[in-house]
């Protein structure tokens, strides 16, 4: 198949491109830029005038619910979501049930998802068996079988002992390791950040300190044993200045944070939204603003939907009793840009998060135009207002403290492999 | 419509009160008018009885309509209810609804002897079986027009007609 | 976001003291009032209420609290309908929301809610059909409005004014709804200088950005205060983490005829019951001349027949 795209702004982080021109796709690959190879027969066009034209979106962390939580989403209903997202490759973590510990799961996973031809899935390794942070999991043969990292998902993992083993024993294969930094013992009964707002609304505290502790010890066990670290959704200001010192310090970690941080604090709980009940816990406006900053500096690397499917009888319970998370994978790309006209970051710096820098996160090819590249691509209208709302979204999550909101980008077309996969109806 | 100086009607009230009144007749005024009515009755009657006053709010039949009324006052009823001689006293006789929940609100007190009423003006348009025992002024208003009592600042009471709703 | 008044400004529930205005609380105040009166009668009922069934919806255990509205609820001549939901009713898989759309089925008027979790009268007062009132008689750490609308009633009864008053808050204001409550209409109603006295462990962060002011030492966190608000100190709290013991507790913050002797004179006593003598309060001060436990017991009655009445008339 031959598609010719036209009239396309093109932003390419990776390679520093950003103009208005045309792409041509041929075998899967991005054939050439501007003009046709020659002898291009388009059987396909699409008129992307007005639209732009970007590599597809790279997402550290989105739950598929599969295997264990079909009844919250399916692989089917959250791939739909995915490429209606623009998102063409993804990462998901370990806390399926059971965990992704085993190679035969991952295997079937990654069957799974090739056999629907949409987004690529990356699963992200169980670091110890069953999660329960006490024996390691065989890393190689899960990296044979597909795991492109190791990480604990949101399962306290506060034996420093277990941690400095797993750091090596991954080191030893250069597996990375992706870590949240949470204390256990400071955050086990909290629901919202230790401040302000959770003392007037009564709900137990997650101090800022359960997360710079925690990173210390990661960060030091990483200098230690040398693995290379990625931390996930970093959540305070105090947090964001560690990963700072840490990367001046030339230690090989890098950082995401969730789309939701960017934009919200503890003070959009209101009269207890569940809505906002996520982990990490919404901090202040000041952590909030610390993280824009550090997201706009390079800081943190990349951002992610941190996709959390949870159903309404899940999350229609007093907010401590709420499940966490918030459906992401669709509002990833207009989070992102909002940030980006907030912050007056340029579109292509602002694309980076969402394309080249993840995809270097998670070391794929992905995420760039060059050719002879996968044509993985997402193409949407930067200006096109659309209102977040039940109906409106694919995932079988419809939770989002987003919802009823007006937000800007709309994607009209995805493509994987040089197959258009998804295509906006005309509207 | 010219009305009667209500000092007039006042005098001619307090008249037909004294030629029935018993020794241990102790008057009760309904909030807010009748109150004062009561007020001014007890002192142009010289009495040494105890003065009673009445919020008939938690009594009321229209609260499903209109809900509690904004300015409650507690009720005040200092002597022993049980055989006494109450002469009951608002300012305007309309419907009888008002009455109806101040007699209701007397009984939570306790089982008196007796009660009259006293009202200053009878405007007819009754939708119960209540009379005034004494009447100041029988007015027929018709629908449209009401009256109420006022109080200035020296005291003194004044009646004013009103275009109605 | 849930708000408690209604297209008029009334009162359409009552969940939290947060956000009333310092004249609704007054008016609830002189309602309440109105009622004291009732309560002393020789019947001590009124009609205001006939024929309203109002649900005690108690998924916490508490006798007292469910007693003090079952009698306000039956003075106002409603009928009234206890229920006592277990944890372990709930774990067998109805909702919270699953039961209040049961009884709502049933063609309940109001809704009286005691949740161990913060917000569950406010969820459930966003599902409830438009013509259910909801108040909330306690949500974890929440909130307590109606107990906080007795002791301001207490105090204005022994007080009369809240503009020149200090007033100390004492004990585990960390897990205390009741304290918040509290905090929020002292501050509404102008009081200019409300204090909170614990220690370290049992104040929550930021407690100072309510309004109040921290203290941990009782000898200066006392000085010249006209109202000793107690707080219960739960079992639970006693060892561990929190506190070492009770002992060490009633030493340093337990109040005594000593340290009460800190305060104004004057000073009155209230505990929102039920009282730990010997941990949080001396027997000689709770039943001191400057104890009002007991008038709190007595107003918070008519409290509650002015906030059911005005919540249902609204």
């Amino acid at each position: 198949m031959k598609i010719h795209i036209k009239n396309g702004r093109l932003i390419d982080p990776k390679n520093h491109l950003d103009r208005k021109a045309d792409l041509f796709i041929a075998a899967g690959k991005v054939a050439s830029i501007g003009e046709p190879p020659q002898g291009f027969n388009a059987s396909h066009e699409i008129d992307a005038n007005g639209l732009v034209v970007c590599p597809g979106l790279v997402d550290l962390s989105a739950r598929l619910r599969e295997p264990g939580y079909e009844y919250r989403a399916t692989l089917e209903s959250e791939m739909e979501a995915a490429i209606a997202g623009g998102i063409t490759s993804l990462a998901c973590p370990p806390d399926t049930d059971p965990p992704l510990d085993e190679p035969g799961l991952v295997e079937m996973l990654k069957y799974r998802a090739r056999s629907l031809n949409q987004a690529h899935v990356f699963p992200v390794g169980a670091l110890t068996q069953g999660l329960l942070g006490e024996n390691l999991t065989e890393m190689a043969e899960l990296s044979d079988a597909g795991c492109v990292a190791f990480s604990h998902a949101e399962k306290p993992l506060d034996n420093a002992l277990v941690m400095m083993r797993a750091m090596q024993y991954a080191a030893t294969f250069d597996l990375p390791v992706w870590l949240r930094a949470q204390d256990a013992s400071l955050s086990r009964i909290g629901v919202a950040h230790e401040g302000e707002i959770a003392t007037r609304l009564g709900l137990p505290g997650i101090p800022a300190c359960a997360e710079t502790i925690a990173l210390s010890k990661i960060l030091r066990l990483a200098e230690e044993t040398g693995a290379r670290i990625h931390i996930c959704r970093i959540s305070s200001s105090e947090g964001a200045e560690m990963i700072r010192q840490a990367k001046k310090q030339g230690l090989p970690v890098t950082c995401d944070v969730s789309a939701n941080h960017i934009h919200l604090s503890d003070r959009d709980i209101g009269f207890f939204d569940s809505n906002c009940h996520l982990v990490p816990p919404l901090r202040s406006l000041r952590d909030r603003d610390a993280l824009k900053r550090g997201l706009k500096d390079g800081t943190i690397d990349a951002v992610c939907s941190d996709h959390t499917p949870v159903d309404d009888d899940a999350k229609l319970l007093p907010f401590a009793e709420a499940e966490a998370g918030a459906t992401g994978l669709e509002l990833l790309l207009p989070l992102v840009l909002k940030w980006a006209e907030e912050s007056k970051v340029p579109l292509i710096d602002a694309l980076s998060r969402v394309t080249s820098r993840p995809a270097d996160v998670l070391g794929i090819e992905s995420g760039s135009l060059s050719p002879g590249a996968a044509a993985d691509l997402c193409i949407f209208a930067p200006d096109a207002y659309w209102k977040i709302e039940p109906k409106s979204l694919k995932s079988q999550g419809k939770n989002t403290p987003f919802l009823g909101l007006e937000m800007k980008g709309r994607v009209r077309y995805t493509l994987v492999g040089g197959y258009v996969v998804y295509r906006a109806n005309p509207s | 419509m010219e009305l009667p100086q209500t000092r007039d009607i006042l005098e001619k009230l307090a008249k037909d009160i004294r030629a029935d009144l018993t020794g241990d007749t102790i008057l009760v005024g309904i909030h807010t008018g009748g109150a004062w009515l009561a007020e001014e009755l007890h002192r142009m009657l010289g009495l040494s009885t105890p003065l009673g006053m009445l919020d008939i709010s938690f009594y009321r039949d229209d609260f499903e309509r209109i809900g509690l009324h904004p300015e409650v006052k507690p009720s005040d009823i200092s002597f022993d209810v049980d055989g006494a001689d109450i002469l009951l006293v608002d300012d305007v006789l309309f419907t009888g609804r008002t009455v109806r929940a101040a007699v209701n609100e007397i009984f939570d007190y306790g089982r008196p002897a007796r009660i009259r009423l006293a009202v200053l003006v009878d405007r007819g348009g009754r939708e119960l079986p209540i009379e005034a025992r004494f009447t100041g002024i029988k007015l027929d208003l018709g629908e449209h027009r009401m009256i109420d009592l006022l109080r200035n600042d020296t005291g003194e009471l004044e009646l004013r007609l009103r275009p109605g709703n | 976001m849930q708000r408690q008044l209604n297209k008029n400004g009334e009162l359409q529930h009552l969940l939290t003291i947060e956000g009333l205005s310092a004249a609704m609380l007054h008016h609830i105040l002189d309602t309440a009032e109105s009622f004291v009166g009732v309560t002393e009668r020789e019947v001590k009922k009124v009609p205001l209420l006939r024929g309203k069934a109002i649900f005690n919806l108690f998924f916490e255990p508490s006798t007292r609290t469910r007693t003090t509205f079952e009698i306000a609820a039956k003075r106002l001549s409603a009928d009234v309908i206890n229920l006592n939901i277990s944890a372990s009713s709930q774990s067998k898989g109805e909702t919270l929301l699953d039961t209040v759309n049961n009884l709502s089925a049933m063609h309940a008027d109001m809704f009286i809610v005691r949740h161990a979790q913060s917000g569950a009268a406010h969820l459930i007062a966003n599902h409830v059909a438009p013509e259910i009132h909801v108040i909330n008689a306690g949500d974890g750490r929440h909130a307590h409005p109606t107990q906080a609308l007795l002791d301001m009633y207490t105090i204005r009864h022994f007080k009369r004014d809240f503009h020149e008053l200090k007033v100390a808050i004492i004990g585990d204001i960390m897990h205390s709804r009741v304290a918040r409550s509290q905090i929020h209409a002292l501050t509404t109603l102008g009081v200019p200088e409300v204090r909170v006295i614990a220690p370290r462990t049992l104040l929550p962060k930021g407690v100072e950005h309510l309004g109040v002011h921290p203290y941990h030492d009782m000898s200066k966190g006392l000085k010249d205060v006209d109202v000793l608000l107690m707080l219960r100190l739960q079992n639970e709290r006693m060892q561990g983490a929190l506190l070492p013991s009770a002992q060490e507790y009633f030493k340093y913050y337990g109040l005594t005829p000593e340290k009460l002797a800190l305060a104004k004179p004057d000073a009155i006593v209230m505990h929102p019951g039920p009282m730990n003598r010997g941990i949080e309060i001396d027997s000689a001060v709770a039943d001191g001349p400057q104890s009002v436990i007991l008038p709190q017991v007595t107003f918070g009655i008519a409290v509650r027949m002015a906030v059911m009445s005005i919540l249902a008339g609204s």
